[in-house]
């Protein structure tokens, strides 16, 4: 393992360095949301659950996801995602 | 012997091979004598334990810049110290009447590896205290360190180089100011930016230390009232700092006035003006799509800044144009767009030249505007040389260009021409010059063919031309 490594901050430091996650948007009307499935088991039926309650709200779906939980998606995943949707609903289940 | 003794050497250095044996005599006589190596923990032979200083710890704490070095302690204390090989003076020291019998009476030494360029200030943050006050953003064993800084919205969409605490020092080298002087108020947050805080945004333009005048220097000028970056930064339109640099700093650091000079490849011209441009995101907050609401933008955001060729002694250089003395180094800052092309492969009189460029300069903006926009004339040498040949100077290629560019009002009223953009109805009938007194600035530069200028159109500020001006400040160590 490598010593701490760190660089120095360019900017005023008013802002904590922790980032905040990005805001949610305001409402999802009119969006597409993805439904990604991340390979567990039984992910599938609580994002089909998930899926038939944004339907009755007349939201668009687009189910997503990766073979195995064990793997990262890959970058060509995550982009054919990002051109099809405006937010990401990520499935975990057991 | 009186006290402890230390001796600093290295086997790559023939003085500290020439006193192997000196020092062999010093462990027989101490056994509290030491030698530390830089390059070999098994030099010098002759003594048997020696301490291994390749981490060159020991020589920055005891700021060792030549091997061999005798040092001479006390109490832990240090109160003698030679260099080099100095029989007199090591004999002085140890109190040795007969040290290094045999061998030549002096030998200058050589640099000790602390010494080495680069390699001070790592050790004063490996060992010491770096002194950097800025916040440390820890990233982790596998990080890529350049991708950390996309990730925190360090950059104009470029890689940066990561603002390591050495790269940092090494920056402020580059100015003889103070790390925490208050260089001013960043807009559009107005916050304080401090010389550390440059530094660490030159570093990540890519600046060389020597730039770092340069950089303070634009930042000042940019601060000035009259150069109104809070607007500039905000604007709707496409402008955004130019920096133009005069004087013997620009050879010094290597700038380009030549061959494409407002283009890539210059290390001084691209990293001098993204360094402004970087304090500009990164202190002030002035990022697109935020506070920066420029409607197409334009590559000048990225970096924009050149020398003035100031190489015909005939020339009025910009910065004496603008009141500083000759040979006195500059930059003077301009609120301007990109480069507005300009052919001209036929005058060979310079009044016929005078009106084709007026041409050029008519059409900034809109062809139908006057008296809203300053310019930049670029003069390429095959263009210069035609107003050189027949004596004009600086003031008379102005006069000439004022005069040129001056239009009939009727042209140029709103709705003339079948066009809707334009001045207002009152100047039909008049006179109108397309720029105000000192609205249009001369700068040589480029390479030696190619009868080509360039145009640097200024920021449409709709506003009383006094309260916009470029900009100029001598740039100081």
């Amino acid at each position: 393992m490598k010593s701490p490594q760190w660089m120095r901050d360019p900017t005023p430091e008013t802002a904590p360095l922790k980032r905040a996650r990005l805001a949610p948007p305001p409402s999802l009307e009119g969006r597409t949301v993805g439904l990604f499935d991340i390979g567990k088991t039984r992910t599938k039926e609580f994002l089909d659950r998930v899926e038939f309650r944004l339907r009755e709200r007349n939201i668009r779906t687009y189910r997503c996801g990766k073979p195995t939980n064990a793997k990262v998606a890959t970058p060509e995943n995550l982009q054919k995602i990002a051109e099809e949707v405006d937010v990401v609903l990520i499935g975990l289940s057991d | 012997m009186p006290g402890t003794f230390a001796v600093f050497a290295k086997r790559d250095c023939p003085t500290c091979e020439l006193v192997a044996p000196v020092m062999g005599a010093l462990a027989a006589r101490d056994p509290a004598f030491k030698v530390y190596s830089q390059d070999d923990p098994a030099f010098p032979e002759q003594v048997a334990t020696v301490e291994d200083d390749r981490e060159l710890e020991a020589a920055f704490r005891h700021r060792i810049d030549i091997v061999p070095t005798l040092i001479r302690f006390e109490d832990g204390v240090e109160v003698a110290r030679t260099e080099g090989w100095d029989a007199a003076e090591w004999r002085r020291i140890t109190g040795i009447a007969d040290l290094g019998d045999g061998l030549p009476a002096l030998r200058p030494g050589c640099g000790s590896k602390s010494a080495l360029p680069g390699v001070a200030e790592y050790l004063q943050v490996r060992f010491g205290d770096s002194g950097i006050r800025a916040r440390r953003v820890e990233f982790g064993d596998y990080d890529d360190e350049v991708e950390v800084c996309f990730e925190r919205g360090w950059t104009d969409g470029l890689p940066v180089v990561p603002p390591t605490d050495v790269r940092v020092l090494r920056m402020l080298q580059g100015t003889t100011r103070k790390p925490d002087e208050v260089v001013g108020l960043i807009p559009p947050n107005l916050a304080p930016c401090t010389v550390e805080k440059v530094a660490i945004n030159a570093v990540m333009a890519g600046c060389k230390p020597e730039y770092m005048p340069v950089v303070l220097a634009s930042i000042e000028a940019a601060l000035e009232p009259e150069f109104t970056l809070h607007g500039l930064l905000a604007t709707t339109y496409f402008s955004s700092p130019i920096i133009i640099v005069n004087g013997p700093v620009a050879r010094r650091i290597g700038m380009n006035c030549g061959l494409n000079a407002l283009g890539q490849g210059n290390r001084a011209n691209a990293t001098i003006g993204r360094a402004l441009q970087l304090i500009v995101r990164n202190v002030g907050g002035g990022r697109p799509g935020e506070a920066d609401r420029a409607t197409l933008g334009g590559p000048g955001k990225y970096t924009f800044c050149f020398a003035e060729d100031e190489s015909d002694a005939g020339w009025q250089p910009l910065s004496v144009a603008r009141g500083f003395a000759p040979g006195v180094s500059t930059v003077t800052l301009f609120q301007g767009d990109g480069v507005q092309g300009f052919v001209d492969q036929r005058s060979r009189a310079p009044d016929e030249l005078a009106r084709s460029l007026a041409m050029g300069l008519n059409a900034i903006g809109h062809p139908k505007m006057a008296l809203s926009q300053r310019a930049v004339l670029v003069l390429s040498p095959e263009h210069y040389a035609i107003f050189a040949e027949a004596g004009w100077d600086r003031a008379r290629i102005e006069q000439e260009l004022q005069a040129a560019t001056e239009r009939e009002g009727d042209d140029l009223v709103a709705g003339a021409h079948g066009v809707g953009e334009g001045m207002p109805a009152g100047m039909a009938g008049q006179k109108v010059p397309k720029f105000n007194p000192g609205g249009l600035m001369i700068v040589r530069a480029g390479g030696p063919a190619g009868l080509f200028s360039a145009i640097l159109p200024g920021w449409i500020a709709g506003r009383n031309h006094l309260e916009l001006q470029p900009v100029t400040k001598e740039i100081k160590p």
